[in-house]
C-alpha cells in the first residue's frame, strides 16, 4: 500500500505536471527547430510569438464567451485557436516579408538574422503588452479536473489523491495530434519532403527544382502554428503573462539544443527531458520517500535538490552538460 | 573595411556632428524640462555607454554575440554591495564561517568530479565515480551549508539577515564588479566558445537569468528581493550639503544647487572611468592585438591558419568585455544606492544595449559611446513622447471611455516598439551603424 502510495505521490506531483510542461516545450521547441533547419538562424522571437499567438486565442476566446458559446466541458479557447493560428501565420509571414526575406535574399550571416530577430522580438514585446497588457490572464473555462483528488482517493481507498486536470489532458492529447501531424505532413506529403531535402542541402533542393519561398511560407504557417498551440496550452495550464512567455525563451531553447538543433524528434525528446529534469529536480521528494522508507519514518530534511526558483538553472545545467559533452545534441543535429 | 570615398577627415567631422546633435538633445532636456533631469539621465547615459563599449568588445572586435550582458551588470552590482556594506558581526557569529566552507566544499566538489573525469580513463568506472563524486559532494555541500544559512539569514531579518560587506569605499566595488563579471564570463567561455555563435547565446542567456534567480534568492548573500538599501556613496550626500554654511550661502535654492552638485560629481567621476576604457579601447584597436582580433573576427580559418589561437583569444575578449560590464554594474548599482534585483530585465539591460552598439555602430568605440547616449536618451523620452501621442490621439475621444483608458495606460510600452523599429530600421538601411567602422 505505501508503495502504491508513494507511486501516486509522484504522478501527482511529477509525473502529470513533467508531462503536460514537457508536451508544451516539445511544440515550442519545434518550433525553434523547424525555424533552425530550414531559415538558418536561432529565433529569439519565439517566446514573443507565443505570446501574440496566446493572446489572439485569448480575444478570441473572450469574444466567443460575450456570444454566449462555449465548447462544453472543454475551455472555449480551443475554438479560438485556429484563429490565434490563422492571426500569428499571417503575422510571421509578414514579418518575413518586411524583415527576413531581404537578409535571405542578400546570404547574411546567421547572426545577422538573430540580431533581426531581437527587434522583431522587441516590437512584438511591444504590440502584446500594449493591447493586453502585463498582467496575468486566466481564461481556462469548462470542467476544471478529469480525476479529482478526493474522488480518486474515494475510488482507490488509497491515502494520496491524484489530480488530473482537464488543461493536463487537453495538453497531452493536442500535443499528441499536433506532433503525428507534423510528422505526417513531413514525410508523406510532397511539400513536406520538399521541406526536409530544403533542410538537408539547400543548393541540391534549389537544384531539383524546389520553390524556395513556398517552403519558408509553409514553414511560417506552421511555426506559427506550434507557436501559438504551446502557447495557448501553456497559458490554460498555467496562465498567461507576456513576461513568463518570454522566459519560456531558455527552457525551449536548451530542449531544442539538447535535442539536436533542426532535428525535430530531438526537439520533443529535449522538450520531455528538460521538464522532467526541472520539475524533478526542484520537488521535494521527503513524502515519496517517507512512504518508501519503514513504518512510521519520515526523512528529516524537505529531500529537495533545489528550490523552485532555480528551475532556470536546470535547463542550464543540462545544456552545458550537453554542449560539453555532445555538442550536436542527443539525436544529431545539423551542426556544431 | 575603410570607404573609399570618405577621408578620415569628413568622417572626423560627421562624428563630431553626431555628437554635437547627441549634446543638444541633452541641453535642449536642461531647458525644456530642468537640468536636474538632463543630468539624471546623462549619468545613466554615461554607465550605458560604458555597457555598449563592453558589448562592442566582444561583437565589433571579436563577433561574439553575448545575451547575457544583464547577468554581468548585476554581478557588478553586487559587488558594489559585497565591498561597500558595513559587516553584520552577529551575522558572521551566528554562521558566516560555515556559509564560506560549505561554498569551498561545493567548489571542491566540482573540482574533484573534472579531475576525476580528466584522470580516470574512459568507460562506464569513470561516469560511475564522477557521479559518486558529484552526488557525495552536494549531500555534504547541503549539510554544511543549509543550515548555516538559515542561521544568517534568522539574524534580524527585517534589516539584516545576510553577511554584509566588507565596508571599504564603494569606488574599490567597481574594479571588484569586473572581476566578478570576468569570473562568470570565464566559466561560460570556457564551455561555450568555439562552438557555434547561437550556442554562446544561449549559454549566456541562461547564465543571466541564473545570477538574477542567485540575486532574489540567495537572502544570505546581498538580502534577496528585500533588497540592500543605503549602499555608501563616493561623493557627498545632499543633507551634508545643505547643512554647510557656505555652501547655503553660496547659491540662491541651495536643496536643487545640493542635487545638481551630487549629480555633477558622480557625472565626473563617470567621465573620468569613460575617458580611459574609450583611451584604452582605442589603444586596443590600433594596436597589433586588435588587428589580430579583427582578422580573427573576418576570418577564423585564416587566422588560426597564420598559427592565432582563436579560441583563447575569443576567451579573452570575451572576459574583457563582460569585465566592462560588470564595471559598469557597480557604477550603476553605486549611483542608486541600491541593489534591487526585481529590476533586472533582459529587455532594459541586455537588449538594450545591443541596440545601443547596433545603432551606434558596431566596431567603433565611439559609435558605440554615442549609441550609449542617444538610445538611453531615446528609452527615456519615449515614454513621455508616446503619452503626448496618446493624450493627442484620445483628445477626440470621450474622457473615460474604456478605449481611451486602454490607449492612455499603455502608453509605457511604446518604448518597446520604438526601440524594436529603431534597431530593424538601422540593421536594414544602415547597417554599419551612425559610426561606421574604420
Amino acid at each position: 500500500m505505501d508503495f502504491l502510495n508513494a507511486l501516486v505521490t509522484l504522478a501527482n506531483f511529477v509525473i502529470i505536471p513533467a508531462t503536460a510542461y514537457g508536451a508544451q516545450l516539445a511544440l515550442g521547441a519545434l518550433g525553434v527547430t523547424l525555424i533552425y533547419g530550414i531559415l538558418r538562424f536561432s529565433n529569439f522571437a519565439h517566446g514573443d510569438t507565443m505570446a501574440f499567438g496566446t493572446m489572439i486565442t485569448i480575444f478570441g476566446t473572450w469574444g466567443l464567451q460575450a456570444a454566449g458559446v462555449s465548447f462544453g466541458p472543454l475551455p472555449t479557447a480551443l475554438l479560438a485557436l485556429p484563429l490565434g493560428i490563422a492571426v500569428t501565420a499571417l503575422l510571421m509571414i509578414g514579418t518575413d516579408r518586411v524583415v527576413y526575406r531581404f537578409y535571405r535574399e542578400n546570404k547574411a550571416k546567421p547572426v545577422i538574422f538573430v540580431i533581426a530577430s531581437l527587434g522583431v522580438m522587441f516590437i512584438m514585446n511591444g504590440i502584446v503588452r500594449f493591447l493586453i497588457g502585463v498582467d496575468d490572464q486566466r481564461f481556462a473555462d469548462g470542467e476544471r479536473f478529469i480525476i479529482r483528488a478526493r474522488d480518486f482517493r474515494e475510488m482507490t481507498g488509497l491515502d494520496e489523491g491524484l489530480a488530473f486536470r482537464t488543461t493536463q489532458g487537453i495538453t497531452i492529447v493536442v500535443a499528441l495530434i499536433a506532433v503525428i501531424a507534423l510528422f505526417w505532413f513531413l514525410n508523406r506529403t510532397r511539400t513536406g519532403k520538399s521541406m526536409r531535402a530544403f533542410s538537408d542541402n539547400e543548393d541540391l533542393a534549389l537544384l531539383s527544382g524546389i520553390n524556395p519561398d513556398r517552403v519558408v511560407l509553409v514553414t511560417w504557417i506552421i511555426v506559427a502554428a506550434l507557436a501559438t498551440t504551446a502557447g495557448v496550452l501553456y497559458g490554460l495550464d498555467k496562465s498567461f503573462k507576456p513576461f513568463t512567455y518570454f522566459q519560456l525563451l531558455l527552457p525551449i531553447f536548451a530542449a531544442a539544443i539538447v535535442g539536436g538543433l533542426g532535428n525535430p524528434l530531438g526537439a520533443i525528446l529535449g522538450g520531455f527531458l528538460i521538464a522532467f529534469s526541472e520539475v524533478g529536480v526542484t520537488y521535494a521528494f521527503r513524502k515519496v520517500v517517507g512512504y518508501l522508507g519503514p513504518e512510521d519514518w519520515q526523512p528529516e530534511g524537505l529531500l529537495q535538490l533545489l528550490s523552485t526558483d532555480y528551475k532556470f538553472a536546470v535547463s542550464f545545467g543540462i545544456l552545458l552538460i550537453v554542449l560539453l559533452f555532445k555538442p550536436t545534441g542527443i539525436m544529431k543535429g545539423k551542426s556544431v | 573595411m575603410s570607404d573609399a570615398t570618405t577621408t578620415p577627415q569628413t568622417g572626423n567631422s560627421k562624428t563630431l556632428l553626431l555628437f554635437a546633435l547627441v549634446a543638444v538633445l541633452f541641453i535642449g532636456t536642461g531647458f525644456v524640462q530642468s537640468w536636474n533631469t538632463a543630468l539624471t539621465i546623462f549619468n545613466m547615459g554615461l554607465i550605458s555607454a560604458i555597457m555598449a563599449l563592453g558589448v562592442n568588445m566582444q561583437w565589433g572586435y571579436a563577433g561574439l554575440f553575448n545575451v547575457g550582458v544583464m547577468g554581468f551588470v548585476a554581478l557588478g552590482g553586487l559587488a558594489a554591495v559585497l565591498v561597500s556594506s558595513d559587516p553584520v558581526p552577529e551575522a558572521w557569529a551566528a554562521g558566516g564561517p560555515s556559509v564560506l566552507l560549505g561554498l569551498v566544499l561545493g567548489a571542491m566538489t566540482i573540482v574533484a568530479a573534472i579531475l576525476t573525469y580528466t584522470k580516470l580513463p574512459a568507460g562506464r568506472l569513470r561516469a560511475l565515480a564522477v557521479l559518486v563524486v558529484l552526488i557525495g559532494g552536494f549531500a555534504i555541500f547541503r549539510t554544511v551549508f543549509d543550515p548555516a544559512v538559515e542561521a544568517v539569514e534568522a539574524v534580524d531579518p527585517a534589516s539584516t539577515g545576510f553577511l554584509g560587506g566588507l565596508g571599504l569605499p564603494v569606488i574599490l566595488a567597481w574594479p571588484m564588479g569586473g572581476v566578478l563579471a570576468a569570473g562568470a564570463a570565464w566559466i561560460i567561455g570556457k564551455t561555450a566558445l568555439g562552438l557555434r555563435s547561437d550556442y554562446l547565446a544561449i549559454a549566456t542567456l541562461g547564465i543571466a537569468e541564473i545570477i538574477i534567480a542567485v540575486l532574489k534568492n540567495e537572502d544570505w548573500l546581498a538580502r534577496g528581493v528585500k533588497n540592500v538599501t543605503g549602499i555608501p556613496r563616493p561623493v557627498p550626500y545632499e543633507v551634508d550639503l545643505q547643512a554647510n554654511e557656505a555652501f547655503v550661502n553660496a547659491f540662491s535654492d541651495p536643496v536643487t544647487a545640493s542635487t545638481i552638485t551630487v549629480k555633477l560629481a558622480y557625472a565626473g567621476l563617470f567621465i573620468l572611468f569613460l575617458i580611459a576604457l574609450i583611451w584604452l579601447s582605442e589603444k586596443a584597436w590600433n594596436s597589433p592585438w586588435g588587428r589580430m582580433m579583427r582578422a580573427i573576427r573576418d576570418n577564423e580559418v585564416s587566422a588560426s591558419a597564420m598559427g592565432k589561437d582563436v579560441k583563447a583569444r575569443h576567451l579573452q575578449i570575451f572576459i574583457l568585455g563582460s569585465a566592462v560590464c560588470g564595471l559598469a554594474g557597480a557604477m550603476m548599482t553605486t549611483l542608486d544606492s541600491q541593489l534591487v534585483p526585481g529590476t533586472y530585465q533582459p529587455l532594459r539591460f541586455t537588449f538594450l544595449i545591443w541596440v545601443m552598439v547596433i545603432v551606434g555602430g558596431s566596431g567603433n568605440n565611439w559609435g558605440a559611446v554615442l549609441g550609449g547616449f542617444l538610445i538611453w536618451w531615446l528609452w527615456v523620452q519615449v515614454e513621455p513622447m508616446g503619452l503626448m501621442l496618446m493624450q493627442g490621439l484620445t483628445y477626440f475621444m470621450e474622457p473615460g471611455s474604456p478605449l481611451s483608458e486602454h490607449l492612455l495606460d499603455s502608453a509605457a510600452h511604446m518604448r518597446l516598439l520604438t526601440m524594436g523599429l529603431i534597431l530593424l530600421l538601422v540593421l536594414r538601411f544602415s547597417p554599419r551603424g551612425l559610426i561606421p567602422e574604420r
